[in-house]
């Protein structure tokens, strides 16, 4: 096994999270006044992360490439947090919200990880209502929950379809809190470029500032990366336009092994693609789907007629319509998991049912829940026999005070109104469960180097549930840790501070500005977007939805012409010392073009279905993921070697003591 | 469909920018206000000119990167929405599209169209928060229930995505409906009293010190905020703030 030792600590799998709190080195109050550390990414988990360790007296230095923390991408999150609180009595535990969290994933994530995100989940819900998060709540002033895909509880704490936001703000109104005591110096508009290695430890990073293009040194004492996911890879995305994987990638290239890269989580409702011109994509929450039911004409004749622009959704009467699933997965009907719908909705638009312009949407109808809402809604305003349209208007209002902020981002893009006619959706790129790989204490193989949220591969296995990644991030970043970081930094209390002025710091800079000069130098045939979209056209065929050995075999063979091509002939104007927006393009799309060939090669060597990795080799008759628990029960942990298709696989086998291993099945 | 553009160039702070006149074709309906943009920076990359740099992220209205004026207009013609969420249906063909950064003192041109914000970090840094530190026993979150209606309130407070239209949108480039916003969020909620009369203090310091101006009550905010933030949260801040001062 070599390095990959996951560090899980012994004992039973409730305690062992308490038992290592207990048993890890801790650094003293003094002490930590004079360790420095790095933290990139201010997103929830980068966010919570940093305040709690200036909280705790650490000194912090945050990076990110936006004007502002409050702008990283966590604030998109729409749906949820998940928590194990049971407030709703149904009889929800951490046991259930750590076996949900297994099975949803697959049975491909590491047991006692996900244990602890269940156990801490809670602790979110109290820190953030005491930070003033402003949840939603219910008439007698007690905290209100939904359901989200793949449970059968009531678990997710919200506030309306802006979660993310409200959970993100609480996380920068703690880091602002320490950044006005001195002990978080933050530094926007900021990118790390590669990270420093002394001695085989991270020890800084060399970071450009993206106004005056200068570079510069930064030491610490260890470095987080809390840099988000990969899903730009694909060009189009849910992802924000700058969301990159420039620093996991940089620390991979230094030693530190990236984890499962193929497990990418496409999410089933998002707004259609409408033309080439299209920049990104965007989500439509799947707390829609608590309440919308997803269908496509049964009659082809129907599809087609809707294609042409001659039949209209709502002409179409209920008997022939097809609730794909509802008939294929009556247990969890429109709540089946991400991984499951995504491949449904492919499903029915391979075989011709799709309901836009190019044969790529579905229904997401909210008709029933309006009418629904509207008899409840009569009944307890006692209305005596309303018309149906004073039934549709009482429940749109109930609908839109529930949803209204995501039907008017809907009609805003679409241009049509979703309180009258259905949504048409799509499945879109939407979260990397794969990541740099961490131990229990969340620290790479580099040591030093910890990975926190999106951008470590540690929890969500093969398929992430809905409302789980917020739950992650601020589990990481508020609770994790802040702890499991003061074990490695124990070491260090007689380190005092580390010296940018040394042969590593001269090395680092130096090769990141030749990269720089190369980057610019390019004969100039073609923009940064044109390799961009390309490299996303290539990932979305051959190694989205589907995959196979010839397809992914073609895709690295391409990804790696395209990258040759790309270090030839791209076009950067500008200078690099100024502020310059291609030229920062210009180098996450560098780092895309060699993941996107480690990504294709993941896929390729894991010779089975689970979760988001579907193989058309693999699958059983009803087009379910077929899983190979005997062969492929690991992590795929790559390490670098020069070469994205020379990385060396190294497995971290999975062992299951307190789950027993199933088929997953929501049927 | 064919547009005459008009875009502020500036190369970098200390230099002095211009209007610049570009004519671009294809346009068509369905593209969002930033993918035309997208259309003509390549167009310009491919003659070997230096792209138009504009603030852009999220590109669905919640990250409060993009910001710009548009025909004199904060987030464009179209309301409640970000440039983002703005599409070119809202145009028509042979239209003169005048695009500036946001105009504001306390916000200087960094490049083109993107202007420093930092302003109103420092603001939130002054007191934009509970002071509570991270120690996974804080009391249950259900042991202060917490009534719907302000509840409710403190969110739509507290939806504020820091873009800065209120100010570009203000003649005085006043800030008061984003740091009002921030302190109704906490001024709402029992968590938030305890440091309710310090917080509005610190807060609204520091936006006077950050050469924001005064708010003469013209609500131009509220109309350009692309949240609907209400200008009730200025009057609720003004009495937060006198009653923070009577107390000393």
């Amino acid at each position: 096994m070599g390095k990959l030792d996951s560090k899980v600590p012994s004992g039973p799998l409730a305690d062992k999270w308490t038992k290592h709190k207990n048993e890890i080195d801790l650094v003293n109050p003094a002490n930590k006044r004079n360790i420095d550390i790095i933290v990139v990414g201010t997103g929830l988990a980068g966010g919570s992360a940093a305040a709690t360790l200036a909280e705790l007296g650490y000194n912090v230095k945050t990076f990110c490439y936006q004007d502002s923390p409050r702008r990283a991408h966590s604030i998109a999150a729409q749906g949820g947090v998940n928590a194990a609180k049971n407030y709703q009595g149904d009889g929800d535990s951490v046991y259930r919200l750590f076996y949900d969290t297994i099975k949803g994933g697959d049975y491909r994530s590491r047991e006692a990880n996900v244990h602890r995100l269940a156990e801490v989940s809670t602790n979110i819900i109290d820190q953030c209502v005491a930070q003033g998060v402003p949840f939603a709540r219910e008439y007698g002033g007690l905290l209100d929950n939904r359901s989200f895909g793949g449970v059968l509880v009531s678990r997710t704490f919200y506030a309306k379809g802006q979660t993310g936001q409200q959970l993100l703000l609480g996380a920068y109104s703690a880091m602002n809190r320490q950044i006005q005591r001195g002990k978080i110096k933050s530094y926007t508009r900021h990118e790390m470029l590669d990270l420093v290695l002394v001695d085989g430890k991270a020890r800084g990073i060399i970071a450009r500032d993206l106004v005056s293009g200068e570079i510069e040194r930064h030491s610490a004492h260890a470095v987080v990366l809390a840099t988000g996911g990969y899903g730009n890879l694909f060009f189009l995305s849910t992802y924000c336009m700058g969301a990159n994987v420039m620093a996991a990638w940089r620390a991979h290239r230094k030693g530190a092994y990236f984890a499962n890269p193929c497990f990418t989580q496409i999410h089933p409702t998002c707004i259609p693609v409408s033309g080439d011109h299209q920049s990104k994509l965007t989500l439509m929450s799947e707390s829609l789907r608590n309440d919308g039911r997803i269908w496509v004409p049964a009659k082809i004749e129907d599809a087609e007629a809707i294609r042409a622009g001659k039949l209209k959704p709502t002409e179409i009467a209920e008997e022939d319509r097809d609730y794909y699933l509802e008939r294929r997965y009556p247990a969890f009907g429109n709540l089946v998991p991400r991984d499951v719908a995504s491949r449904a909705a492919k499903e029915r638009c391979d075989a011709g049912y799709g309901v836009n312009k190019t044969g790529e949407a579905v229904y997401l109808d909210f008709d029933a829940a309006i009418m629904r809402y509207g008899r409840e809604k009569a009944l307890t305003s006692g209305m005596k026999n309303p018309d149906d349209a004073t039934v549709r208007k009482l429940g749109e209002e109930i609908v839109e005070a529930k949803y209204g902020n995501l039907f008017q981002m809907y009609e805003k893009i679409v241009d049509e109104n979703p309180y009258k006619t259905p949504m048409k959706i799509y499945p879109a790129v939407h979260y990397t469960m794969g990541g740099l790989w961490v131990d229990y204490n969340l620290q790479t193989t580099i040591p030093g180097c910890y990975a926190a949220g999106e951008a470590n591969f540690s929890d969500h296995g093969a398929n992430r549930l809905g409302a789980s990644a917020l739950m992650q991030g601020l589990a990481d970043g508020y609770f994790v840790l802040p702890y499991t970081i003061g074990d490695y930094l124990s070491d260090d209390i007689r380190t005092g501070p580390i010296s940018t002025e040394t042969t590593e710091f001269d090395e680092a800079e130096k090769a990141v500005r030749e990269r720089i000069e190369k980057l610019m130098s390019g004969s100039g045939i073609h923009s940064v977007d044109y390799y961009h979209k390309k490299l996303g056209k290539i990932m979305w065929n051959k190694c989205g939805m589907s995959r196979n050995e010839k397809e992914l075999k073609e895709a690295m063979k391409e990804i790696a012409e395209l990258r040759k091509d790309f270090w030839e002939n791209v076009k950067i104007p500008g200078t690099a010392y100024s502020k310059n927006q291609e030229l920062e393009k210009a180098g996450r799309v560098a780092d895309f073009l060699e993941l996107g060939e480690l990504f294709a090669m993941d896929a390729l060597e894991r010779n089975e279905s689970c979760g988001g990795h579907f193989r058309e080799e693999y699958q059983t008759e009803e087009g379910e993921a077929l899983r190979d628990d005997e062969n492929f029960k690991f992590v795929s942990a790559w390490e670098y070697t020069g070469e994205p298709s020379k990385s060396k696989l190294h497995k971290e086998d999975l062992k299951y003591e307190n789950i027993k291993v199933k088929t997953r099945s929501y049927k | 469909m064919k547009l005459y553009l008009k875009i502020w160039r500036q190369k970098n702070a200390d230099s002095k920018g211009s209007m610049v006149d570009y004519t671009l074709d294809g346009v068509e309906s369905d593209m969002s206000f930033l993918e035309m943009l997208d259309i003509l920076n390549e167009e310009l990359i491919s003659k070997g000119e230096e792209p138009v740099e504009f603030d852009h992220d999220c590109r669905e209205g919640i990250c409060g990167t993009c910001s710009l004026m548009i025909n004199g207009q904060p987030h464009g013609p179209d309301s409640r929405i970000t440039v983002c969420q703005l599409h070119m249906r809202s145009f028509n063909d042979g239209d003169e599209i005048v695009i500036e950064p946001w105009r504001a003192t306390a916000f200087p041109i960094i490049k083109d169209l993107i202007v420093d914000r930092s302003a109103f970090d420092r603001i939130q840094q002054a007191g934009g928060y509970i002071s509570v530190n991270t120690s996974g026993r804080p009391v249950d979150a259900n042991a202060i229930p917490i009534e719907k209606e302000m509840a409710d309130k403190s969110f739509n407070a507290a939806t504020c995505i820091g873009c800065g239209a209120c100010v570009a949108a203000c003649k005085n480039a006043s800030a008061m409906l984003f740091t009002s916003a921030k302190v109704s969020q906490f001024a709402l909620l029992p968590q938030g009293q305890v440091e309710a009369a310090e917080r509005v203090q610190n807060m609204v310091r520091q936006m006077d010190l950050e050469g924001f101006g005064n708010c003469t009550n013209t609500g131009a905010c509220e109309v350009e905020c692309p949240k609907g933030i209400s200008l009730e949260n200025i009057a609720r801040m003004n009495r937060e703030y006198l009653s923070a001062s009577v107390k000393g």
